[in-house]
């Protein structure tokens, strides 16, 4: 065994070297000596004939099979169409499914019949016996460890790497700054400009006299409208003023919902300082967990309880979106909101704490 | 000048007046592979992913990465004029408007699924096993690199077509990611390109998904595969298979044929569950709007048990110089994972701290004779399998009809209690197994014919075990507890490295205190002597046929 011909200290013994014969005696501690590798039972394919010419059968019948059934394949990709006569039309989502299940299954299954019919060739009729070979320790042997490690020491001591300590520590400095550069490169893979990422947080389109409009439909809501009981999606009407493109609107989307619940006023538990946050029982919450950020959306009328379907976080709207159970940590943020001179709601002001998670620099 | 002429050597011939290739080819050729169905796992893992590359390439010819805000017009009528990003309408047009491209789409996506159960079965094949014991624990730790690589391939491909479904599981991943002290609000900014959602999202995860992650995954494959090669593969023992030989079929031609037929089976079953069993029909979800969320929301399997730790975490949330720290997102989102995989990883050289044992291994373990190893790793799938089924508790709350909080609680509670239960549990059983195998090497096997003595004593007849069969369930080592040897040598002087062999001793006696041993030589023959005059007797059963061809 060398370091230059590696190869064979795993590998090519002949197999007959390899044969192992049983113990005349079980090995010290063990009470059964080993019997030695048996013979493999003959198969049916070996002994007789008419079984061979059997096997050979199924083999090639299910490699014809698979033949057949890419033929299918092809017939399929033709024949069963998906595209509409007229686009105006549009696609009929059966044809899909059909032409999805017949690609599928004609390819599937002579795929399936490929590998079948090479295991079944392997098993029934390849004649291959078990073999057995040495294995040998990984370790190389201490002459060529030592050999190895004189030439690493060699190269070391020629290039001086010990002593030359200048050129070492210039090299060990130079590198240790490598990865700098790198990082800064991703520098612009954030914004510039806008503050913060934490300040861009603090403030959504909500402001003073915004108008709050129904979500989807974006009219504007009057508070007589709203029965006792019920929730409605809304948004702030600011929204419809952001440009269609450029990621505004969906960056907006994922921070200024609202969800306006409408209940008795005896049986909302107010705070204080919330005391003229809602019109007569309507009440306007953040639409964005506080746990992890999915759009909230259970209600359950009778106990005023809204949960997240995500985590299952679950919040009481009658007592200012306190969390009653779930992982999330804290209460979601309520809008407060007033009626204006037509009798429609908007917002008295922005939220006045960030909406969705908590991070690190949302203080108490 | 070459013996070989035409066919195959001419191939063969060129190939090695120019690289030696015959003197290689020589010594592979017929390697030799075990087989074992237990084996089968890491092949489907890896034929898996060809397939998810091959289909994967498919989809990249109509796939648009971008985020760019369109009106829809195409071929799906009920979303006509809809406003979507390109990636969300290509994926429409890939599923309605290329022939076999939903085929595809759900062979990708069921391909990924099968990528990552069967990489997961192989992990645990190789841990219960013990096939990750020296020399093998450099492949164990590509292994888990791959599982982890895997998940990633995964979560990002999930994420691209930009439906209802990879928006809201990007959510979440941006609110684990806030939780992070210090920086967290900054890691979100640059991934998304600023705030939430951002319209950049898509376009960088599409290189790491289709570029970055298969590369390194290709590249971990084939060093795993060439370790496996040089090291050969482990085998069960048996008659004549033994820690210094391998036994099995030789690769040209058995395993070839084998292998290679295996890898069109895997693929065939994966285009069946394709063409049969829908997939993500995202068509269905709609694209991603930030503030619309479906109930019974649930991410693919291999991510489930994160979301569970996310749901069953009760809410903690503290201060420190009044910053907020959100232990109840930390510790599944970010602390979990580590938890998980540090050990996971380490686990070999664990073991080896435990047992002291540095030898090599190529002969497989019976999961029953390292009762503890096994009770470990039989823990561990319970603990996944209660976060799995949390992330769940909504589906689970539904079909039990009981409260979604009354399963939130009890996992909160069982996730603590079961999986030291299921250790103490699967150790006994371990245990029990080892001690049949025990009776049955020293009295034989039960016929279940009762004979009456003529005292009128009833005992069952037991029939003796052929030697291959006894010897199948003694070829194991032996594996005693080390003993830490005096604390002071015979001349009283202390052993300065007693404190440390005494705690590596009480180690190995947590792993093999209570193994219950096979029986010696001593013992078998005085049972045998006791009991049943046709036992067998070690060493002296010519009828044996021995082991040459």
């Amino acid at each position: 065994m060398s370091a230059n011909n590696e190869h064979n200290s795993g590998h090519g013994e002949s197999e007959e070297i390899a044969r192992r014969e049983p113990d005349e005696v079980a090995a010290v501690g063990d009470p059964i000596a080993d019997p030695g590798l048996h013979h493999n039972d003959e198969r049916l394919t070996d002994v007789d004939p008419k079984a061979g010419r059997r096997a050979e059968r199924q083999v090639a019948g299910m490699f014809t099979l698979a033949s057949l059934l890419m033929v299918g394949f092809i017939v399929a990709y033709v024949a069963i169409g998906i595209h509409p006569d007229d686009p105006e039309n549009g696609v009929d989502i059966g044809n899909v499914q059909v032409s999805n299940l017949a690609l599928g299954l004609t390819l599937g299954l002579a795929l399936l019949l490929v590998g079948a019919g090479a295991v079944q060739w392997a098993r029934s009729l390849m004649t291959s016996p078990e073999v057995v070979h040495e294995r040998h320790e990984l370790r190389s042997d201490d002459e060529t460890r030592q050999a190895t490690l004189d030439d690493w020491n060699t190269g070391v001591e020629e290039t001086g790497f010990g002593r030359r300590k200048m050129i070492r520590n210039s090299l060990l400095g130079a590198l240790a700054l490598l990865p700098l550069p790198a990082v800064l490169l991703l520098r612009d893979m954030g914004p510039n400009t806008g503050g913060t990422p934490a300040e861009r947080k603090e403030h959504t389109i909500w402001a003073e006299g915004v108008r709050i409009l129904t979500d989807v439909t974006f009219m504007p809501i009057r508070a007589a409208d709203l029965e006792v009981g019920s929730l409605v999606n809304a948004m702030p009407a600011t929204f419809e003023e952001l440009p269609e493109h450029g990621p505004e609107r969906i960056n907006e989307r994922a921070k200024s919902p609202v969800m306006l619940v409408r209940m008795l006023p005896d049986e909302i538990h107010v705070a204080e300082g919330r005391e003229n946050w809602h019109v007569d029982g309507i009440l306007a919450y953040s639409k964005i967990c506080t746990h992890v950020g999915c759009p909230i959306s259970l209600y359950e009328q009778t106990t005023h309880h809204m949960l997240c379907p995500c985590h299952q976080s679950t919040f009481d709207l009658a007592d200012n979106g306190k969390v009653i159970f779930g992982p999330a940590t804290r209460s979601l943020p309520q809008l407060p909101i007033a009626v204006d001179d037509e009798g429609y709601l908007i917002a008295q002001s922005d939220f006045t704490e960030p909406v969705g998670p908590s991070y690190w620099e949302r203080t108490r | 000048m070459s013996t070989i002429v035409n066919g195959a050597g001419k191939v063969v011939d060129f190939v090695d007046q120019r690289i030696t290739a015959s003197n290689w080819l020589k010594r592979n050729i017929r390697k030799v592979f075990p087989d074992h169905w237990s084996f089968l796992l890491g092949e489907i893992a890896l034929f898996s992913f060809i397939l998810i590359l091959l289909s994967g390439v498919f989809l990249t010819f109509w796939f648009k990465p971008s985020m760019a805000h369109i009106a829809y017009e195409g071929a799906y009528v009920p979303m006509r004029g809809v406003g979507m990003s390109e990636a969300y309408a290509s994926t429409l047009e890939l599923s309605f408007e290329v022939r076999g491209g939903l085929l595809m789409r759900q062979v990708h996506h069921w391909g990924a699924l099968v990528f990552l159960a069967a990489m997961s079965a192989h992990m645990l094949r190789i841990f219960f096993t013990g096939a990750f014991r020296k020399p093998r624990e450099i492949n164990w730790l590509i292994g888990v690199t791959l599982l982890v690589l895997g998940v990633a391939a995964g979560f990002t491909g999930y994420s691209l077509p930009d439906d209802l479904l990879s928006g809201t599981g990007l959510r979440i991943i941006e609110g684990g990611m806030l939780a992070i002290p210090i920086v967290g609000t900054y890691l979100s900014s640059f991934l998304f390109g600023g705030e939430y959602p951002g319209d950049d999202i898509v376009a960088r995860l599409y290189p790491l998904h289709i570029l970055l992650i298969p590369g390194l995954i290709i590249a971990l494959v084939t060093a795993h595969l060439m370790i496996l090669w040089y090291q050969k593969h482990t085998h069960w023992g048996g008659p004549g298979k033994t820690n210094h030989n391998v036994a099995g079929a030789p690769f040209f031609p058995i395993y070839v044929a084998k292998a290679g037929g295996f890898q069109f089976i895997v693929m065939g079953v994966i285009v069946l569950l394709a063409a049969t069993i829908q997939i993500n029909p995202v068509w269905l979800w709609g694209p991603y709007d930030p503030s619309v969320v479906s109930a019974g929301t649930q991410p693919d399997w291999y991510v489930g048990f994160l979301d569970g730790a996310l749901r069953v975490m009760p809410p903690w949330e503290f201060y420190i110089f009044d910053r907020p720290i959100t232990m109840s997102v930390l510790i599944p989102a970010v602390i979990l994972p580590g938890l998980i995989l540090t050990p996971l990883a380490l686990y070999p050289w664990l073991e080896q701290k435990a047992t002291g044992d540095t030898r090599e291994h190529h002969v497989l373990d019976r999961p029953r004779n390292v009762p503890v190893r096994t009770g470990i790793g039989v823990a561990f799938i319970v603990f996944y399998i209660l976060l799995w089924i949390a992330g769940g508790n909504d589906f689970f709350a539904t079909i039990l009809e009981i409260p979604v909080n009354w399963i939130t609680w009890s996992i909160r509670i069982g996730i603590f209690a079961l999986p030291p239960l299921a250790f103490w549990l699967t150790k006994r059983i371990c245990l029990g197994l080892e001690r049949r195998d025990r009776d049955k090497v020293m009295h034989g096997r039960e016929t279940g014919i009762v004979m009456v003595s003529p005292d009128g004593e009833f005992s069952e007849l037991h029939a003796p075990l052929s030697q291959a069969d006894a010897y199948q369930l003694t070829w194991h080592e032996r594996q005693l507890p080390s003993d830490p040897g005096p604390a002071t040598d015979a001349n009283g002087i202390p052993n300065p490295n007693y404190r440390a062999k005494r705690v590596q001793a009480k180690l190995s006696r947590f792993y093999f205190g209570d193994v219950v041993q096979k029986p010696t030589r001593e013992e078998v023959e005085a049972a045998h002597h006791n009991g049943h005059h046709d036992a067998v007797e070690a060493g002296h059963r010519d009828e044996i046929t021995s082991g040459q061809q």
